[in-house]
């Protein structure tokens, strides 16, 4: 996974509530068995019409917002189903930090596995970014600092434990960092179990 | 100390504890399907490394799988590879999979617990957000993506949060013609699509014991759409008798011991939730929903809400947006809403009892002219049972067609798929904008409103089709 540590980029506003995954990701493109280059179907039903022609009215379709590198987005974003297509294809358009008031749970989980950095503020910090999103600025996110920096210099603090906050920093691989780290104590755990519920293996 | 269910789930799969409250959970089970197992396939041989558990894996093919023509290739070559990949996987790493000639085929969440691979107190993960399903058993079972796929296929654990506790208790009986799906969409409508974010829901109350396991997992299955990951019921005398003899329960003195552990995970008496919500069964009406979020439901003999009555302003902008993609006017009764299509299926509402419902329903009578009507039975288990019953001639002859088991028109990734425009009276968990194809418009329901909605050629109120029981 790509280490995050800081990023200037401009800030796309999505203001709507409950975006959700279909929306992200739709279901139609959920046979491809690949990762990678998803970015052409994020938000596709709302970037393009039914001929493949792009929707002026879409965020994401405009200027400067199509170089968008950040997401501030409305409540209970990526609720819905679990598909980790929704931030692949996200994170392939460019997109590697999305602020919102709240997240749904296995997307915001998704999220740090791909190296993002999904941000929960609360409602006068998210009304703050959103202006400055809406005015096409670029904001400043430094993950060490736990700061999302503003144009007018002020700072937003990034609420985010330590544990996700050293593995994004670092970019560090979860399954191997738990192999390395608790193969033995699986081992201890899965023994016990079996003695304690013989019929749970047999 | 008294413990809720979930603490006792949790607190038992704890395999160590890390700072920030994060804890490494051990996974007993877990179901593979084709949509979010073969990026996690790809990373462990990117890795090089292995299954460490492979018999703690079930692999079933059930969200791009047709539901015709199954004596034949799948004609969509990507659909097609997708599953092919899912069999080739689960032969390289050792792992039992469930192929669509399998008498077993069917939803995971179906198939699942149908073969005794869900017990009560187990954890069990998929790839599936619908994945709470299998809470119903007393089971912590929750939705996960295919990063976390591939941790549990390599390591049998998940660095978790413990979550939050809400109890939804139900009072009182259901009314006649009142189900499981009317209790999950008025719980939905009342905490919110984001309204149990962060928190594990234990149903429990006289209307949730007095549920069967079918209608428990219809419950458990929409947990996710008030934004919980987790929803259970305490396992009771229902839960064991629906388990005995199942292929892959514990058998003969291993049951006993089996039972006897799980009459030890139910609430005790004096637990502390963290939130608490009640519910007056006795005054649910058959549920539908009108908007474009599972929340934004309605009693079938009421109107569609007025954005001007919302409570803030939000919530009014997200109504009118619903409103104008639904094509339908705030006020209107909920009864003179049109639909086109109706599909009864998917893992809230593809098991039997779900069918037999519907069958009582349309015995006898026949679906509105213009109408397009499919059934899809959750597993090929429950189509051979409703065969048995007869319930494949009842729906035939009322002019549904009867397909192959699968997740069809509730994800609409294989052919089965509306045009846009289309209205859908469907027994599925999700009416986001074009869950059931681009542009197409879904009223959730449960299975005997969505029958009467098919006779009526409009939303139509069960009660009125149920008659005696």
């Amino acid at each position: 996974m790509q280490p995050f540590t800081t990023l200037t980029a401009i800030a796309a506003p999505l203001i709507e509530a409950d975006v959700d995954t279909d929306i992200i990701y739709p279901a139609r493109f959920l046979t491809i068995t690949e990762k990678k280059g998803l970015g052409r179907y994020a938000f596709h039903d709302r970037r393009y019409d039914g001929q493949g022609r792009e929707l002026a009215d879409f965020v994401l379709n405009r200027d400067p917002w199509r170089h968008a590198g950040i997401l501030v987005a409305g409540p209970n974003f990526g609720c819905g189903s679990s598909r980790e297509q929704a931030p692949w294809a996200i994170l392939d358009m460019g997109i590697r930090c999305i602020i919102a008031p709240s997240f749904a749970e296995i997307f915001r989980g998704n999220c740090y596995r791909n190296g993002m950095l999904p941000v929960t503020v609360g409602e006068a910090d998210h009304a703050a970014l959103l202006s400055d999103a809406s005015a096409g600025a670029s904001l400043h996110v430094d993950l060490s600092a736990r700061t999302i920096t503003r144009p007018d210099g002020s700072a937003i603090a990034i609420a985010i434990d330590d544990g996700k906050r050293d593995a994004l920093l670092n970019g560090w691989d979860e399954v191997m960092g738990i192999l390395n780290l608790y193969a033995g104590t699986i081992d201890r755990y899965e023994q016990d179990r079996r003695t304690r519920l013989p019929w749970l293996t047999r | 100390m008294p413990f809720t269910l979930y603490d006792k789930l949790w607190n038992s799969h704890v395999v160590a504890e890390e700072e920030g409250g994060i804890s490494l959970l051990y996974i007993d089970r877990a179901m593979l399907h084709e949509v979010s197992s073969p990026q996690a396939f790809a990373a462990l041989r990117e890795k090089g490394l292995k299954v460490r558990n492979p018999g703690a894996f079930l692999a079933v093919a059930d969200h791009s799988v047709p539901t015709r023509h199954r004596d034949r290739p799948i004609a969509d070559p990507q659909a097609r590879a997708q599953v092919e990949l899912l069999a080739r996987n689960a032969s390289d790493f050792g792992i039992d999979m469930i192929g669509l000639d399998d008498p077993r085929q069917g939803i995971v969440h179906v198939t699942g617990p149908e073969q005794g691979f869900t017990l009560p107190g187990l954890t069990l993960v998929c790839g599936d957000s619908h994945t709470a399903t299998h809470g119903a058993f007393g089971t912590l079972a929750f939705g996960i993506g295919s990063g976390e796929c591939e941790s549990v296929l390599a390591t049998q654990v998940l660095r978790l949060t413990k979550a939050k506790t809400l109890r939804v208790n139900v009072h009182g009986d259901l009314p006649a013609g009142v189900g499981a799906k009317d209790i999950i969409l008025a719980v939905v409508g009342k905490l919110g699509s984001n309204g149990a974010i962060g928190h594990a829901i234990e149903y429990a109350g006289p209307a949730i014991r007095a549920l069967t396991m079918e209608g428990r997992m219809t419950l458990c299955n929409m947990s996710i759409e008030a934004g919980s990951r987790t929803g259970l019921v305490a396992p009771d005398e229902v839960t064991f008798a629906w388990l005995k003899g199942r292929s892959l329960a514990p058998k003969g003195a291993d049951w006993d011991a089996a039972v006897a552990h799980w009459r030890t995970l139910p609430s005790d008496e004096g637990a502390v939730f963290d939130r608490v919500i009640d519910i007056d069964a006795t005054k649910l009406v058959p549920q539908v929903s009108w908007g474009t979020s599972p929340d934004q439901v309605a009693d079938v003999t009421g109107r569609v809400p007025d954005p001007a009555g919302a409570r803030d302003a939000e919530t009014a902008a997200k109504m009118t947006k619903a409103l104008s993609y639904m094509g339908l006017t705030a006020g209107m009764p909920v009864r003179d809403i049109v639909v086109g299509h109706v599909f009864i299926g998917s893992c809230t509402n593809g098991r039997i009892e779900d069918l037999r419902i519907a069958a009582r329903v349309l015995k006898d009578r026949r679906i509105a002219d213009g109408v397009q009507a499919l059934v899809v039975p959750g597993s090929k288990a429950v189509k051979s049972q409703a065969e048995a019953e007869g319930l494949d001639t009842i729906f035939r002859a009322a002019g549904f067609e009867w397909r192959e088991p699968g997740c069809s028109l509730c994800v609409a990734m294989n052919d089965d798929r509306l045009p846009p425009g289309a209205r859908c009276a469907s027994t599925s968990n999700r009416n986001f904008e074009g869950r059931q194809g681009q542009g197409a418009r879904t009223h959730l329901m449960g299975p005997a409103m969505a029958a009467a909605s098919a006779i009526a050629g409009h939303i139509a109120d069960p009660r009125d089709y149920l008659g005696e029981a």
